[in-house]
Order: C-alpha cells, then sequence, then structure tokens
C-alpha cells in the first residue's frame, strides 16, 4: 500500500452488511453481492488503466459499473442521459478517452475507439478486484447549450462532505433522488447510499411522478433529495401524501421560503434541509433550520470549506472542489487563489445571506439588472401560487419589461384568477423595486424543467 | 367593448395599482399630465397588447409615440385588422 491508503467505492461495500440494494423500476441489485459479480461481462481487467467514456442508457447499469470501474480506470467520464450526441467526438478528444462502456455496442462499431466493453445485466459472477489507482471522475457542466465543460473530480473531494458529516444517525437509509446520478446532484446521492452502508432507488424518466412515488413508498425510501422544481412538480401531482420520507433535502436550485414551508407541511415529521453545491465547487453548506438563505456567520472557514463573497458572487475553496476543467482549451477553474466563482449572486438582509439569482442569467429592465429568481420568489409566497417563471418581454418604451408565468396550486378555482393576480401583484409592489414588478402575469398548467430538474429559462 | 372603453379600462386600472391620481381623461389630455411614467406606459402597452393581440407601438415603425390620449386611444382604434 501507499503511504496513503487510496479507497475506492468498492472498499465501502462490506461484505457484511445485508440488504443493502440499488433498484430502478425494473430491477434490483444486491449491493452485497456486487462485490463478487460484474457488469462487464468480467472485461473489467481490459479497462484497468485506461480513460473510459461511461455512456449508458439507464441508471442501475451506470451505478454498476461506477462502482466496478472505480480505483481500478485512470478516468471515467459520466454521460448523462440528455448528452448531445453531437458533442461525443469532442469530449472524447478532449478528455483523452480509449475505451467506452456502453449498452448499445452496435454504435461504436467503426468509431475509432479501440476498446469497447458492453455493460449489461444480470450479474455474472467473477473474482472481486482489488483497488489499484485513485481514478479521477469527469463530470459534465450542464446549463449551456455548446459542449458541456468536463470537470475534473476524485473520489475523495466527491465524498468530502459526506465523510465530515460522519455516519447517519438511526438505521442505514434508503435514499432516492428525483435527478439522475450521473449529474454532480444525483451523484451525490449515489455516494450518500454507498457510504452511509444504505440503499438506492434510482429514478425512471418514463415513469410517471405517482408511479414513482409509489415505488419510493415501496421501497422504503428513507432520504431523498431532488430540486426545488423537482419537489414544486410533486406537491402539485398531489402524490405525496402518505409518503413520509425521515429527511427531505432541496438543491441545485434557490430554495425559496414557500418550497421549504410547503415540503414542511406535505412532511410534517421529515427534517427538510437545502444544500449549496455545483458541479466545478462541490458541496458547500447544508442549511437545516428550515429557513431561506444561510446564516452570514458561514463566510470564512467553517468545516474546512471557505467562503467569501467578490462582487455580489459566492466564492468557494475548499478540498471538495473539482480540481480542473478538463480538455485542449479549458479554462482555469479557480482563481488564483484557489477560489471557485459560483456565479450565484447573494445579498446580506440582516444577518443573512439570500440567493437571488445567477450572474448569467439577469433580464434587462429599461437598464437596469433584475434577477428572474428573486421576483419568483415573491409571487411563489402566495398560498395559491405552486410555481412561477419571470422573464423579460419586450417593450416599445422600456426596452423590456418583467412578465411571470404562475403555477397555482390544484384546485383552485379559476374564477378567483383575476382577484389572486392582484393580491400577487400587490405583493409585489409592497416588496419589489417598481421595474421588478411583473406588468403582466399569466396564469399557465405547467412550467418547463431541463433535464437536469432545474426551471428551464429560455428567454427569447 | 369597444377599443376605446378598453384602454380607457386598463389605463385605470394601472392608476391605481401604481397609486396614481389621473385627471379626467379627455381625448386633448397629454399623456404626460396622466401621471404615468414609462414604466406604466410598458404595462399598458402590454397589457393591451394581450387583450387587443396587437401592439401598434411595435408593428409599425414610424408610428409616432402619441402625444395625447386621444392619440394613444386612436392608435388601438386604427390598426388594421
Amino acid at each position: 500500500m501507499s503511504p496513503r491508503e487510496i479507497v475506492a467505492l468498492r472498499d465501502y461495500l462490506s461484505p457484511e452488511l445485508n440488504d443493502r440494494t440499488i433498484s430502478d423500476a425494473h430491477h434490483m441489485v444486491s449491493l452485497t453481492d456486487v462485490l463478487s459479480h460484474t457488469v462487464l461481462s468480467g472485461r473489467l481487467h481490459e479497462l484497468a488503466g485506461r480513460s473510459v467514456l461511461l455512456r449508458l442508457s439507464n441508471q442501475l447499469r451506470s451505478g454498476l459499473a461506477m462502482i466496478e470501474l472505480d480505483g481500478i480506470v485512470r478516468r471515467m467520464l459520466l454521460c448523462p442521459p440528455d448528452l448531445n450526441p453531437a458533442h461525443l467526438d469532442t469530449l472524447i478528444a478532449d478528455a483523452g478517452i480509449d475505451a467506452v462502456v456502453t449498452d448499445e455496442p452496435d454504435r461504436w462499431a467503426g468509431t475509432g475507439v479501440s476498446l469497447v466493453v458492453t455493460a449489461q445485466l444480470p450479474l455474472q459472477a467473477t473474482a472481486p478486484a482489488k483497488t489499484e489507482r485513485a481514478t479521477e471522475w469527469l463530470m459534465l457542466t450542464s446549463g449551456t447549450s455548446g459542449v458541456p465543460k468536463i470537470v475534473g473530480h476524485t473520489l475523495e473531494a466527491l465524498t468530502g462532505a459526506i465523510v465530515a458529516e460522519g455516519p447517519a444517525k438511526g438505521p442505514a437509509p434508503v435514499w432516492a433522488t428525483f435527478y439522475d446520478i450521473r449529474r454532480y446532484g444525483g451523484l451525490q446521492i449515489f455516494l450518500r447510499a454507498i457510504l452511509s452502508g444504505g440503499s438506492m432507488v434510482l429514478s425512471d424518466p418514463h415513469e410517471t411522478l405517482a408511479d414513482h412515488v409509489i415505488r419510493l413508498k415501496a421501497r422504503g425510501v428513507s432520504h431523498i433529495s431532488g430540486t426545488p422544481s423537482h419537489w414544486r412538480k410533486l406537491l402539485m401531482s398531489g402524490s405525496a401524501a402518505q409518503f413520509a420520507p425521515r429527511y427531505v433535502r432541496l438543491s441545485g436550485e434557490i430554495a425559496d421560503q414557500a418550497v421549504l414551508d410547503g415540503l414542511k407541511a406535505a412532511f410534517p415529521n421529515s427534517s427538510v434541509g437545502h444544500a449549496y453545491a455545483s458541479t466545478e465547487a462541490g458541496v458547500g453548506f447544508a442549511v437545516n433550520d428550515g429557513l431561506e438563505g444561510f446564516p452570514a456567520n458561514y463566510l470564512g472557514n467553517r468545516n474546512g470549506v471557505e467562503m467569501k463573497i467578490v462582487d455580489g458572487s459566492l466564492r468557494i475553496r475548499s478540498t471538495r472542489t473539482a480540481h480542473a476543467y478538463v480538455g485542449r482549451n479549458a479554462g482555469p477553474l479557480t482563481d488564483g487563489d484557489g477560489f471557485v466563482d459560483s456565479g450565484d449572486i447573494v445579498e446580506l438582509r440582516g444577518d443573512r445571506y439570500y440567493f437571488v439569482g445567477r450572474r448569467g442569467g439577469i433580464i434587462n429592465i429599461g437598464g437596469l439588472k433584475v434577477h428572474p429568481e428573486e421576483i419568483e420568489a415573491v409571487i411563489n409566497r402566495h398560498p395559491l401560487v405552486r410555481m412561477s417563471r419571470a422573464k423579460s418581454r419586450k417593450s416599445p418604451i422600456t426596452g423590456g419589461i418583467v412578465v411571470a408565468d404562475v403555477i397555482l396550486t390544484e384546485g383552485t378555482d379559476p374564477a378567483r384568477a383575476k382577484e389572486i393576480r392582484d393580491q400577487i401583484l400587490d405583493q409585489c409592489r409592497a416588496q419589489l423595486a417598481p421595474h421588478k414588478v411583473p406588468a403582466v402575469i399569466c396564469f399557465v398548467e405547467a412550467l418547463d424543467v431541463t433535464p437536469a430538474g432545474k426551471l428551464a429559462r429560455t428567454n427569447a | 367593448m369597444s377599443v376605446r372603453s378598453k384602454v380607457i379600462e386598463a389605463i385605470q386600472k394601472i392608476a391605481k395599482e401604481q397609486h396614481v391620481t389621473l385627471p379626467a381623461l379627455s381625448d386633448d389630455l397629454s399623456l404626460h399630465e396622466t401621471g404615468f411614467d414609462s414604466l406604466a406606459f410598458a404595462i399598458l402597452v402590454a397589457r393591451l397588447e394581450d387583450e387587443t393581440g396587437v401592439d401598434p407601438f411595435t408593428i409599425s415603425e414610424d408610428a409616432a409615440f402619441p402625444l395625447t390620449v386621444g392619440d394613444f386611444v386612436r392608435a388601438y382604434e386604427n390598426v388594421p385588422a
């Protein structure tokens, strides 16, 4: 062993812990048996030391392949399901990929990738592998229309927050997430399930929300995470009844007071917390006091995570941040001092910081900068509003005005629309500068959510 | 409802929302004298577009911005169908 022991995912899977499973809508696999089984038809040794593209059509095979590959391959690049195939060639070149793990091997015939390994179920028995090296985990950023950036992590950085928190109290958790585990938010939950000695219930894009919740209940899910948009959809669906997780977690978007209160009302016996994390900055912190924003004393150095605010945006330095962007034209991921600029704009009110929006998401209203999220947070405070989206609309007078699309809670009498619109506008006028008050409010049935679980903000 | 009464009703609603005290809305009242600022006019034009389906100030490049309440109402009345 090297001076510092290298730990890979398999080393968290103890053969003594029984009853651990990972499951999706169709299959359930024992996390105890996984050590002596292979999803790669026993071809793991061929991949040792390689840079592997993990391109699979479902999360279960992806998760099992991650467990098997970690500690054996040099690099693995996780492809989220919505990755545009047109970007694959660039990503393969940038990451120096020399092997692919796929469940569609025909697609890779004649593509020039020298080694193609098929991942398939059921698992086959094999001799347990031994951790050889610290694999570099490559993840892709979301939210850009061009080629996504490749972000380099280590398992140690990815699991830093989980290790720091220590083991969960009580029985081993059964984790679930609305995210896909090939994205940072979902991977965090998958890793939590592995490290905690618990189980993992995966989402399925082809399943209705009602069926998903039935499955979450049937599998005894105790800990569950999603974006505020995921959670608002669940609250709107009326499917949350009888589901009683111990821990409800939000991340990936601003958790406003309305969604926190809505979850607390829907899950009165659960602890509801929101976490701040990004693919680049890693996990920053969790907030468990039921309030939006975070206490101002989180700034500075706290549990090894250093945070500061420069030009209004949150900057983070810790051992949990990614170590680099990977690729031929990759820019620096941190500033000269090692801080990642999150691009998330915060505002100090009293002794708390509040997230007001993304630097890149600013809309321009008559020359004044407006964060749509700030307006949505006020609209969402109306008790009959479930979800909203503010955006700009061209105006011949001021260049732009704010308009908002709003979803009302299920069962709201349509005859009350006018009255509710006036109440929302009163609320906005009381709490927002005049140019931020929506000029027009439209009631809509649905709002688009991106594959990454975030409210779609195509600002046409 | 006539175009004129739709426009007048929208002006009155926005005046109430913006806490603007309107003088009597005669045709020769200048828009400046209504007490509306540019934001209030922007809201008015957006709402009328949603209600009537037209924005007379964007569709025609040479449409001069009206100076009086009467001009403003006529801009909506004179939109080609």
